[in-house]
Parts: C-alpha cells; sequence; structure tokens
C-alpha cells in the first residue's frame, strides 16, 4: 500500500453486552480504495463491528478512526450528536432488509439527506438523483415507490441513496442475504462497479464467491475475535487455522 | 296532528348556515386534533419526564371527563380566570384537544411500531434523531393510522352537536331554533339528522381519497 496511515483503523474495539462480549479486542485496519470483506458464522460479531464503524451499535471499548478522524469520540451529548451526524454523512451504509423509505419516493429517498444536510436546491437533487440512479441502472424507476420495486432494485435504490451523500466509505451489511437469489446479481454487479471505482468498502457477507472476486483482503470472524485474515486466494483456498476450514467447509456444503 | 314537511323551505337560508357552521367546527377542530395529536404523541413518547407527568394528567383529564363537561369549563370556567373566548374557539379548542388526545394514542402506537431500520437508515444518511423523526418515522406513522383517525373525525363531527350548548349555531343548534319558532321538532330533528348523514358522507368520501393517495407510499 502506498499510503502510510490508514484510512479505516479499528483499535482494540471490544463491545460487550452484560456479561456477553460479542466483540473481543479487535484491531483492523483499510486502506484508501480498500475492500474488506467479513466473513464468518451468525453471532461471530462481524454485523456488530460493521455497525461499531458508524457508531450505530457503539463499542464499550477501543476506538474507531476514519480518515484520521476518530468516530466514536467522548463528547458532552450534544457535542457529540453533532459530531457523530458529520462522521456518519461520510460513511454511507447499506442493509440487509433495504431500509427504503417507504413514504417516499425513490428520486426522494436518495435526495431527502442531501437536501436536509447539505442544502442543495430542488434542481440540484433532481440532477443528483438523475446521476445516482443512472450509476445502478434505476432511472427509469425515478418517480416509483419502494412498494413497487423487487428487492434487488430496492437495494439498489438503497446503495444511491448512501451514495448521494458523498461517502468516503461504504459498510454493507449482508446486503444481498435477503435477495431472491435471481436478484442477487443485480446487486453484485453494482457493487463491483463501486469497487472499480476504487470506492472504500467493508462488505458483511455470506456470499463467498463474491468475496474472491471483488474483495482485496478477506477476515475470517468467529466468536467475536478475527480468526484470520488475508488475500481471498489465501483464505479460501488455503486457510492456515482449522476453524477457518471448518467453516468454509459447512459454508459451501450448505451453499451447494 | 300529522307531519308537515314544508315548514322545512322558510328555514333553509337558517339549516345551511347551520351547515355551514358545522363543517368549520369540525375542520377547524379536525386540524388540531391532528397536529395536536401529533405533538402530543411526541411529548408523551420523548419529552423529558417534567413535561410528561403533567402532560399525561392533562391526557387523562380529556379522556377520562364528558366532553360537554370540558366544553363548560372551556367556555364559562375559564372566564373567571380572565379567560373569555369566543364561542365558536372555545368549541374548536374544547372538541380539538379532546380528539387530539385520542389521536394521540393512536399516532404513539404507530410511532412505536415503524420498522427500528427506518431510524437506522435516516441516522446513517447523518440525520439528527429529530430530523429522522420527522422526516421518516412520523410521516409513516400517521399514513399507517389514517383509517382510525379517520373514525375519530367522523365521531368528531358528530360531537360538534356538543357545541350548541354553548352558543354556536351550528346545525343542532340551527334547528332547534326553527324548532322554538314551529313547534315542529320531529320534522327539523329529521332534517338536521338527513344533513348531519350527508356531511359524513362527504368527509368519508374525502377520507377514501387520502386513504387511496397514500397507499402506494406504505
Amino acid at each position: 500500500m502506498t499510503d502510510p496511515k490508514p484510512f479505516v483503523e479499528i483499535r482494540h474495539a471490544q463491545k460487550s453486552y452484560g456479561s456477553l462480549e460479542v466483540l473481543k479486542d479487535i484491531s483492523l485496519t483499510v486502506q484508501r480504495g480498500e475492500i474488506v470483506a467479513i466473513i464468518g458464522p451468525s453471532g461471530s460479531g462481524k454485523s456488530t463491528l460493521l455497525r461499531a464503524i458508524n457508531d450505530l451499535d457503539p463499542l464499550t471499548g477501543g476506538e474507531i478512526i476514519l480518515d484520521g478522524v476518530q468516530v466514536n469520540k467522548t463528547l458532552p451529548h450534544r457535542q457529540y450528536e453533532k459530531h457523530i451526524n458529520g462522521m456518519r454523512q461520510q460513511i454511507g451504509m447499506v442493509f440487509q432488509h433495504f431500509n427504503l423509505f417507504p413514504h417516499l419516493s425513490v428520486r426522494d429517498n436518495v435526495t431527502m439527506a442531501p437536501k436536509l444536510l447539505k442544502g442543495i436546491s430542488g434542481k440540484e437533487a433532481d440532477k443528483l438523483a438523475e446521476e445516482q440512479l443512472t450509476h445502478v441502472g434505476m432511472l427509469e424507476r425515478i418517480d416509483y415507490y419502494p412498494s413497487q420495486l423487487s428487492g434487488g432494485q430496492k437495494q439498489r435504490v438503497a446503495i444511491a441513496r448512501a451514495l448521494a451523500m458523498e461517502p468516503k466509505l461504504m459498510l454493507f451489511d449482508e446486503a444481498t442475504s435477503a435477495l431472491d437469489p435471481e436478484l442477487v446479481e443485480e446487486v453484485n454487479l453494482v457493487m463491483k462497479k463501486l469497487a472499480e471505482e476504487h470506492m472504500t468498502m467493508i462488505i458483511v457477507t455470506h456470499e463467498m464467491d463474491f468475496a474472491a472476486s471483488v474483495c482485496d483482503r478477506v477476515l475470517f470472524m468467529d466468536q467475536g475475535v478475527v480468526v484470520e485474515e488475508g488475500p481471498p486466494g489465501k483464505i479460501f483456498k488455503n486457510p492456515d487455522m482449522d476453524r477457518t476450514k471448518e467453516f468454509l467447509r459447512k459454508h459451501l456444503a450448505g451453499s451447494k | 296532528m300529522g307531519l308537515d314537511f314544508t315548514v322545512i323551505p322558510s328555514y333553509a337560508d337558517a339549516l345551511l348556515l347551520g351547515v355551514l357552521w358545522t363543517i368549520a367546527i369540525t375542520v377547524s377542530s379536525a386540524v388540531l386534533s391532528f397536529f395536536g395529536g401529533i405533538m402530543f404523541a411526541v411529548i408523551a413518547l420523548y419529552a423529558p419526564l417534567v413535561i410528561r407527568l403533567p402532560f399525561r394528567f392533562f391526557a387523562w383529564l380529556f379522556m377520562g371527563t364528558p366532553l360537554l363537561l370540558q366544553l363548560f369549563l372551556i367556555y364559562f370556567g375559564l372566564v373567571e380566570l380572565g379567560i373569555d373566548l369566543p364561542a365558536f374557539v372555545a368549541g374548536v379548542i374544547g372538541l380539538g384537544l379532546h380528539f387530539a388526545v385520542y389521536n394521540s394514542e393512536l399516532i404513539q402506537t404507530a410511532i412505536v411500531a415503524v420498522d427500528k431500520g427506518q431510524m437506522e437508515a435516516a441516522r446513517t444518511l447523518g440525520l439528527s434523531r429529530p430530523q429522522a423523526l420527522i422526516k421518516v418515522v412520523i410521516p409513516q406513522a400517521v399514513r399507517d393510522v389514517i383509517p382510525p383517525i379517520g373514525n375519530n373525525m367522523i365521531a368528531l363531527l358528530k360531537d360538534s352537536a356538543l357545541v350548541s350548548v354553548i352558543g354556536v349555531t351550528e346545525l343542532t343548534l340551527s334547528a332547534q331554533l326553527a324548532i322554538g319558532r314551529t313547534y315542529r321538532p320531529f320534522e327539523f330533528y329529521a332534517a338536521a339528522a338527513v344533513l348531519y348523514y350527508i356531511i359524513n358522507l362527504g368527509m368519508e368520501a374525502v377520507l377514501r381519497r387520502i386513504e387511496r393517495r397514500t397507499q402506494l407510499s406504505r
């Protein structure tokens, strides 16, 4: 990597619910433009880790740093709210269940936040919506409502909505897990396109083929720790750890 | 002595004026009860305890006492405190707040029922909690309860007859005044009933239209 300073840095992330420790001292760095996949069994803490990055699930210990700024700063409530809202504008997130706003048209889903938070005009917003929806191949549905879209279309709009805030980092939380198999590809294609544009992405996924073909690095998590990490060729073909091997064997057997 | 409906046309003007007042008081109270309902719901769910507790007492007062008594209290009672409201205004405040409390119960339930992912998605984009509530959660909650709120508004229309007792010449009082002159209670009460029914049909049509319009966006 040419950039000596990591773009995303997670230092000693720790999270517990009461006595249940779901993240145990996780440290991780991601370079600008890097695409990292996090895989692992359910309950391994991978979604929790992802949701900690934009402080949706706050850590109980450790630090998250994005582009030199600590995300989970300790600040008085009001100041913290202002700080975190600013940080979240730079971090796009895509959810398993899309979470599109059903009461807004596709256009307004994309432009609501930029209009409200960046104060762009109606005209600029229309242009932005058209650009972002073209990017994900959804321009022709600009005046539809989410209830009129398929799952794959919804997810593509959700990606456009996140991109409209011009984030520095994109987080994908099992973005294709809730989709019918035949709809997965259209979302994967959009994510591949983002990869080609060098968007920094952290992707929690169950899709090993996708992780192998798109990601620069794969992390295998289990029981709140990163068991193993490395390039996809290594992790998928020749992992060092027995837990990784076992997970991959079960997972690949299950998906066939 | 037989019924004689021919007396009605000569009081048509008075009855129609009564209809207009009934519509005016119903629409004003409905608007107040709708926005008041949203405000009360937000207070009940999110306000700090020092605001929430007195508010709960106030809500209990409006739900647990007769509307008629509330109207008397607002119109006649408040005069003693130096607040002398016109009858129409007192009526709108009474009906509006009374139904706002009922609407608020519906809206509160609906706000809580909005999928958590909606708030999360809004917060992830950088919206503050109040912004997310105003732009994302509350509009969805309100859409979800349009049919039951519509039922409340029909009840409001019927209860608007109560403001006749504080002297607003709406439909019921107009009928009573005509009866006072003609001694024809059956004819005029029946005429008033028919007019209420027609207003009711109009209101239902408007509500259906609103429901249909918001159907796609749910």
